[in-house]
């Protein structure tokens, strides 16, 4: 598939310094979503961020794409600040969100044509694409024709083809069975491996996380914040019965613990 | 320790009152296990069938009505009989201005309707842009809506005349609040999540607009279509009654006021047959503009 990736693959380091992020609600009450959040992306890493709900990972993709502005912080592609701004990355949610009256081809090419391109050339990137990543036979259905797989793979590749080097991926999978979440994982690699984006991807799940990433951060909620940054030492590729080797397993419980207390350990800190 | 005594002084709490409790549904009497043979739910009948006994149900009440009507029972002063209406509409329709007053009903309904529903679709989504703009103006339009706008009538025939362009604007008024209302509704209704995925695509508020609002609503603002043409023909007809010199509803108040209750029937049948033709060229409306939105 290597083949299909853009000769000239731009590669982009993500950075966010310092976020906090104050909700005041209409009573006067504040809500601290965020405080003093900072990691680094390096160009093409494949980053997790895991942590229990309300942790405030919904709003730290939120700012870095630009649909929140934080109380304080700064958030940078290669150096130089995005804040507020949109449309520099790729953002998947958690629901598929494919317009319904638009057929696979016209929700994949949306981000293009938003950014200008015409339809002519951007159905001429995509239609190679939706072929090689197994679309091909769903070109001209509508959303509603497809399986769960097969419409999350279509907002993927619509996230892909808005064709900036980072993209967020909040709970892609989140809502999908075993067996497909299984496929959808490895065809998400090989889309990492050809495209070589820098990837910020949300889970609940641990072994998913370990699974996929370079690195892992893990966060906690009330006020939400980091309370850990570990590296994944296993060899890529990496084959599904990785799951059991010794690494693995320590990596797991290991997160496990942190989830559980929820503070930093000071081997970690 | 406490984490096992609390579980038992749990059990002791609760045994004097579960038990009785227990001994009483296993004194109730067995209800009887229920065999049924038939379907469900009742199975679709064919359309033939449903076609036939719909027309069987009108020509027995006209035979009715007109048997009823021969030896005595219904007085045809005021009810006339079947035969005598078919003998005023044949009249009508040949000799009389009858299809000229059906086509200036109909032109005046179907100008009400598109306007209406054009201008009340437009008027609705372009409260999506501000939400003061949206929330001032909703109060206003529901205090319009929920006063009869038949009650304008009068001054609508007096402003325009008694030409064609009154009937078009009672259709109008009655059309156009309920649109704009619905309409509004569906724009709320619009998957936030959807809009909030355009932005982070970098999209503007017109691209938000024209590529996520407007196709979202097309659904609610065609089903709308339905309602609109009932009031749109109410209207049409109301202008008529006020002041006209052509249309169904001056025919039915011509008629009315030479007491000639055969073409008052002539009339009002017209009306019912024009309202059901124009509700399903609605239907067919409805069905090409869903498929076109498709793009099937």
């Amino acid at each position: 598939m290597t083949l299909l990736a853009p000769a000239t693959a731009t590669r982009s380091e993500l950075s966010v310094r310092d976020l906090t992020r104050v909700f005041m609600s209409p009573t006067g009450e504040t809500t601290q979503a965020l405080l003093n959040t900072s990691f680094t992306a390096a160009p093409g890493e494949f980053v997790s961020i895991i942590g229990p709900s309300g942790c405030g990972k919904s709003t730290l993709f939120n700012v870095i794409a630009g649909l929140d502005a934080p109380t304080s912080g700064e958030v940078t592609i290669n150096n130089s600040s995005i804040l507020g701004q949109q449309g520099h990355v790729g953002y998947l949610l958690q629901k598929d969100l494919l317009l319904p009256w638009r057929t696979v081809l016209g929700n994949v090419t949306i981000g293009l044509e938003i950014s200008g391109v015409n339809k002519k050339l951007a159905n001429k990137i995509a239609l190679p694409l939706l072929e090689a990543y197994g679309l091909g036979d769903f070109v001209g259905h509508h959303p509603d024709q497809l399986s769960g797989g097969m419409r999350q793979r279509a907002a993927l590749l619509r996230t892909i083809l808005f064709n900036r080097d980072v993209i967020l991926l909040d709970e892609p999978f989140g809502k999908l069975d075993a067996q497909t979440r299984a496929t959808m994982q490895e065809w998400l690699l090989d889309l990492w491996d050809d495209f070589q984006k820098t990837v910020v991807f949300v889970t609940h799940d641990i072994d998913e996380a370990i699974y996929l990433s370079d690195r892992i951060v893990v966060m906690s909620p009330r006020p939400g914040r980091i309370i850990a940054d570990l590296p994944v030492h296993l060899t890529r590729p990496r084959k599904a019965t990785v799951v059991t080797s010794p690494e693995f397993i320590e990596l797991k419980s290991e997160i496990l613990a942190l989830l559980a207390t929820g503070h930093t350990k000071e081997s970690l800190a | 320790m406490s984490v096992v005594d609390t579980p038992r002084s749990i059990v002791r709490e609760t045994t004097p009152l579960v038990g009785p409790a227990m001994d009483e549904l296993a004194r109730l009497p067995k209800h009887a296990p229920k065999v049924r043979t038939r379907a469900l739910f009742p199975t679709e009948p064919k359309g033939q069938l449903v076609a036939l006994l719909a027309v069987g149900i009108v020509v027995v009440l006209f035979v009715a009505w007109q048997l009823l009507a021969d030896i005595g029972v219904i007085d045809t002063f005021f009810w006339s009989k079947p035969s005598m209406i078919w003998d005023s509409a044949v009249i009508a329709f040949t000799n009389g201005t009858m299809l000229d007053d059906t086509i200036f009903t109909f032109t005046s309904t179907v100008a009400g309707f598109v306007i209406g529903v054009v201008g009340g679709a437009a008027v609705g989504l372009s409260f999506w842009w501000s939400r003061l703009y949206a929330r001032t103006a909703e109060p206003l339009l529901i205090a319009v809506e929920a006063m009869p706008k038949l009650a304008l009538a009068p001054m609508i025939v007096l402003a325009l005349g008694i030409g064609m362009s009154s009937k078009i604007a009672m259709a109008t008024a009655l059309v156009i609040i309920i649109q704009i209302l619905n309409t509004h509704t569906a724009v709320r209704a619009v998957d936030r999540d959807l809009q909030t995925l355009l932005y982070s695509l970098g999209a503007s508020r017109a691209q938000v607009f024209g590529k996520v609002v407007f196709p979202s609503t097309i659904p609610s603002i065609i089903a709308s279509f339905r309602v609109s043409i009932g009031l749109a023909l109410t209207g049409a007809i109301v202008g008529e009654y006020i002041g006209s010199q052509h249309g169904l509803g001056k025919m039915i108040q011509f008629a009315a006021a030479s007491f000639d209750i055969s073409l008052i029937w002539v009339g009002v049948f017209t009306l019912g047959v024009l309202s059901f033709v124009l509700y399903i060229a609605v239907l067919f409306l409805e069905r090409f503009l869903l498929r076109a939105i498709r793009g099937a």
